[in-house]
């Protein structure tokens, strides 16, 4: 059975339709990539599936449940929960009380004690042991976007949704995080990744989804995509333009 | 009929003051993000200096543009340099900032409003200036309101030729829209932001004046502007000048019509109307 | 809940000092002179008013500016109810209208963030404040009403009651679960919300809790007004004042709002009558140089003068932030 279903799901910002008519299935424990060019509407998609806007049009169904619309709150409840292109940790918070807010908040009813010793078992996990009583905000990027996802995995989801998780990482990061994403899908969690760096997502995703202008372009494997025209042009294209101009 | 058209150019002779009031303010706000609370207080020094000039040495209110103006520019230079700037530095989260300066201007209201009370006292004053009446048709006004809708608009019009058309005035708006290409270009950001505070009191400075020949003065009218200028700002949209003129007039007519129907309620329906505003347009009304 | 037993057992010192404290302010009003009881009294209200203004804004960030709001409202369910109901009977009223007020606002203001929410509850204020004197003109042809005059001393005990329920809420609640909801809304409250807080049930509930103490404090301190109206009760300085008492304080523990209030309620008392100006002068002039130089307040200058003195390693001074 799909884990989540998306059906002609829309968002407009005023004139701008910034996702338009999207469909979308994911199986339970696979990882699909999602590209684009800037401002292709990526973000804006994981927007509306975590409920940070509520969509203008479309049904988003996660576990045979319409969740479209819905408070970020009660989606990562019910096993859904994203991180943010631009960090969003706590920063006064140390890292340890980072993760334990995802292990306190994020599922009902657990106590104390549970939350704690599962926060351990997180930051173990996502190779944070030894940082765990640093401020957030004083870590370095890399750092940062990990504590992300270690809260994010504390709320003990079935889907995560990573929003470029490896943009700004250097080679040696990247290789790290696409260990850490791998290791993730093996615990059986279901993911989605917005991903720029190329080399990651066709290594990582045995299926690509390209947006483009908010539309769906198209739909396939890394080779399909890599080797695919019209994403050649709209996407690499767009890529060399970016790159000739700044 | 003839009661509508009243309101509505009675409105409209209110609006120049309103928008003169919000320029100053949006500026202050769109571009260096400082919330100042206390400009109103500004407005207020501004009117009790010409009534000052006006009853003491006997200088026509008019003149006092050209003198009262300048002192509050160096006032506004001096605040942002010494305070604002200060706390920039000190507070690196632009969300910080905006909140902390607008605390921080909290203060600054305590401070001008009663250094201001114990200098001039908490006496109403005022004088007369063109209180004649004149005519247009049927409808009969103070000759002194058409004049401050007048200037007041020539005013708004002139700073809005600043800054479109000058350097100094386009290096302004590029730090207020994209402060990182700016500072490549070589636009001396920090240097902007405090010409833009101090242009900010400046158009504080001729509000007051303005003000001043028509209403009756007190040192606690300053919150009363700094709301109007508030709702006219998120009328009209952050740092937009011809947005402010049109809410200037927009709640000028809103005034008009409040006060025709329960004058009691007025001030309670500019808050109100802020309120949901804020609630349901913070963009402006023209905003995107 | 060992977590919250153990910071009880850390804290045994300031707990021993606290109880101390309240000792001897509880017997006061035996042995000294009925002005220090007044000057007591008003200290104490800004303590109230200042620590139920933390408890709300400290953790969250949100700046409110509705303090004059619920404390007006406390006021005048005292001036309405005073006669006909008993004491603590009419202060829990006033809590309770302030509380349902504070709902409405909340509700209301969910949406707005930073500066937004803070002109936002401002005006609300002065929306209250016009609306109830239009009101009392021409629908009840009136303006104000007497308040019933209670005991100094009762009002007191009542007064440091509040503090002291206040001081405690604000302690517990800070340690709890909620509590840390309620400082991660103030940390990033996008993130909060992503990871299973209801945000704007804390929100609401946070704001609301501390506007019962608000109303609470406004009904039993108007019993020493005589005689009030709109202006009197909803007067914005009772906006300002307990926000710049808690930033001047400091906001990282429960002692600080109260140095806060009592610095400045203290300076209130002594200069207001003889040089109200200089009063107002020094006010804003302290909150700016606060602003500017001491972000912590003065909690936070101890906290770095300890720090720096036993090279203290756990330096949890939080920070005051804004939305
Ligand atoms: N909150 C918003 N309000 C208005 N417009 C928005 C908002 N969020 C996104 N947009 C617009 O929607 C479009 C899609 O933006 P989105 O952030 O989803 O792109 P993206 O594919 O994630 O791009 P990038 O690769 O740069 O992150 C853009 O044109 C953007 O300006
Ligand atoms: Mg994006």
């Amino acid at each position: 059975m799909q884990l989540l279903q998306v059906e002609k799901l829309t968002k407009h910002f005023g004139g701008l339709t910034a996702v338009s008519g999207v469909d979308l299935e994911v199986e339970r424990g696979e990882i699909l990539g999602l590209i684009g060019p800037n401002g292709a509407g990526k973000t804006t998609l994981f927007n509306l599936i975590s409920g940070t806007f509520a969509p203008n049009a479309g049904k988003i169904i996660f576990n045979g449940e319409s969740i479209g619309g819905l408070k970020p709150n009660y989606i990562c409840r019910k096993g859904l929960v994203r991180t943010f292109q631009t960090v969003k940790i706590f920063p006064e918070m140390t890292v340890f009380q980072n993760v334990l807010m995802g292990s306190l908040f994020g599922s009902e009813g657990k106590s104390w004690p549970e939350a704690t010793g599962q926060a351990r078992e997180i930051l173990d996990f996502t190779g944070l042991s030894h940082l765990s009583d640093v401020p957030a905000g004083s870590l370095t990027l890399v750092n940062q976007k990990r504590v992300e996802v270690a809260r994010a995995l504390a709320t003990r989801p079935q889907m995560l949704l990573l929003d470029e998780l490896m943009a700004g990482l250097n080679p040696a990061e990247v290789a790290e995080a696409m260990e850490l994403v791998t290791r993730i899908r093996e615990r059986g969690i279901t993911i989605i990744m917005i991903e720029h760096v190329m080399k990651a997502i066709m290594n990582i995703c045995k299926r690509i989804i390209v947006l483009h202008h908010g539309k769906k372009i198209i739909e396939g494997t890394p080779e399909e995509i890599s080797t695919n025209k019209t994403v050649i042009e709209i996407y690499l294209g767009e890529e060399e333009q970016a790159h000739a101009g700044s | 009929m003839i009661s509508f058209i009243n309101i509505l150019v009675n409105g409209l002779l209110m609006g120049g003051i309103y928008a003169i009031t919000a320029v100053g303010l949006s500026m202050q706000y769109g571009v260096a993000r400082i919330l100042n609370i206390a400009h109103g207080e500004f407005i207020m020094v501004a009117a009790f200096l010409t009534w000052m000039l006006h009853t003491t040495l006997g200088i026509n209110p008019i003149l006092c543009l050209a003198i009262v103006g300048p002192i509050l520019f160096v006032l506004g230079y001096l605040v942002r340099h010494y305070l604002f700037k200060t706390l920039k530095e000190k507070t690196p989260s632009p969300a910080a900032f905006e909140g902390n300066s607008m605390l921080m201007a909290f203060g600054l209201l305590f401070v001008i409003q009663s250094l201001a009370t114990y200098i001039w006292g908490k006496n109403i004053v005022g004088y007369d200036f063109m209180r004649y009446s004149v005519y247009l048709g049927e409808i009969r006004f103070a000759a002194n309101r058409l004049v401050i809708m007048i200037t007041a608009v020539i005013i708004c019009f002139l700073f809005y030729l600043f800054l479109t058309k000058t350097r100094t005035g386009k290096a302004i708006r590029a730090s207020s829209q994209d402060p990182d290409a700016a500072a490549l270009m070589g636009v001396d950001i920090n240097r902007m932001l405090t010409l833009c505070f101090a242009l900010g009191a400046l158009m504080a400075g001729f509000a007051g004046v303005l003000l001043s020949m028509e209403y009756k003065l007190d040192t606690f009218m300053g919150m009363g502007h700094t709301i109007i200028a508030i709702i006219v700002m998120v009328l009209g949209g952050l740092g937009s000048i011809p947005g402010s003129l049109v809410g200037g007039f927009i709640l000028g007519i809103f005034y008009g019509i409040v006060s025709g129907i329960e004058p009691g309620l007025t001030e309670a329906a500019y808050y109100l109307l802020f309120m949901l505003l804020l609630l349901f347009k913070p963009s402006g009304l023209f905003g995107r | 809940m060992t977590n919250l037993s153990m910071t009880v057992k850390k804290n045994i010192p300031y707990i021993a000092i606290s109880v101390l404290i309240l000792a001897l302010l509880a017997a006061v009003p035996f042995f000294s002179k009925p002005y220090t009881v007044v000057l007591l009294k008003n200290i104490l209200m800004f303590a109230a008013l200042t620590l139920s203004w933390a408890l709300f804004s400290g953790p969250t960030g949100y700046i409110s500016l509705a303090t004059a709001a619920f404390y007006g409202v406390g006021i005048y369910t005292a001036a309405y109810l005073g006669k006909v109901l008993p004491l603590p009977v009419m202060v829990l009223c006033g809590g309770l209208a302030s509380f349902l007020l504070a709902l409405i606002i909340g509700a209301i203001t969910l949406r707005l963030r930073g500066i937004y929410f803070a002109i936002f509850t401002l005006s609300s204020v002065e929306l209250i404040k016009q609306v109830l004197h239009w009101f009392e003109i021409t629908v009840l042809g009136t303006r104000g009403r007497p308040v019933v005059k209670i005991s100094n001393t009762t009002v007191y005990y009542v007064v440091l009651l509040i503090v002291v329920l206040l001081m405690v809420t604000t302690y517990f609640l800070k340690r709890s679960r909620y509590g840390l909801a309620m400082s991660s809304i103030g940390s990033c409250e996008d993130a909060a919300a992503h990871i299973g807080i209801n945000v704007t049930w804390v929100k609401v509930l946070t704001f609301a809790l501390s506007s019962f103490f608000i109303g609470l404090t406004g009904a039993t301190t108007a019993t020493g007004l005589i005689y009030i109206d709109s202006h009197i009760a909803f007067d914005l300085n009772y906006s300002f004042f307990p926000t710049l008492m808690a930033i001047f304080g400091g906001i990282g523990n429960v002692f600080g709002p109260v140095i806060g209030a009592a610095v400045f309620s203290y300076l209130r008392e002594i200069l207001i009558t003889r040089f109200p100006y200089a009063y107002m002068i020094i006010f804003g002039a302290v909150m700016i140089l606060t602003i500017l130089y001491l972000p912590n307040g003065i909690i936070g200058l101890v906290q770095t003068i300890k720090d720096k003195v036993l090279g203290g390693k756990d330096a949890t001074a939080s920070s005051r932030k804004v939305n």
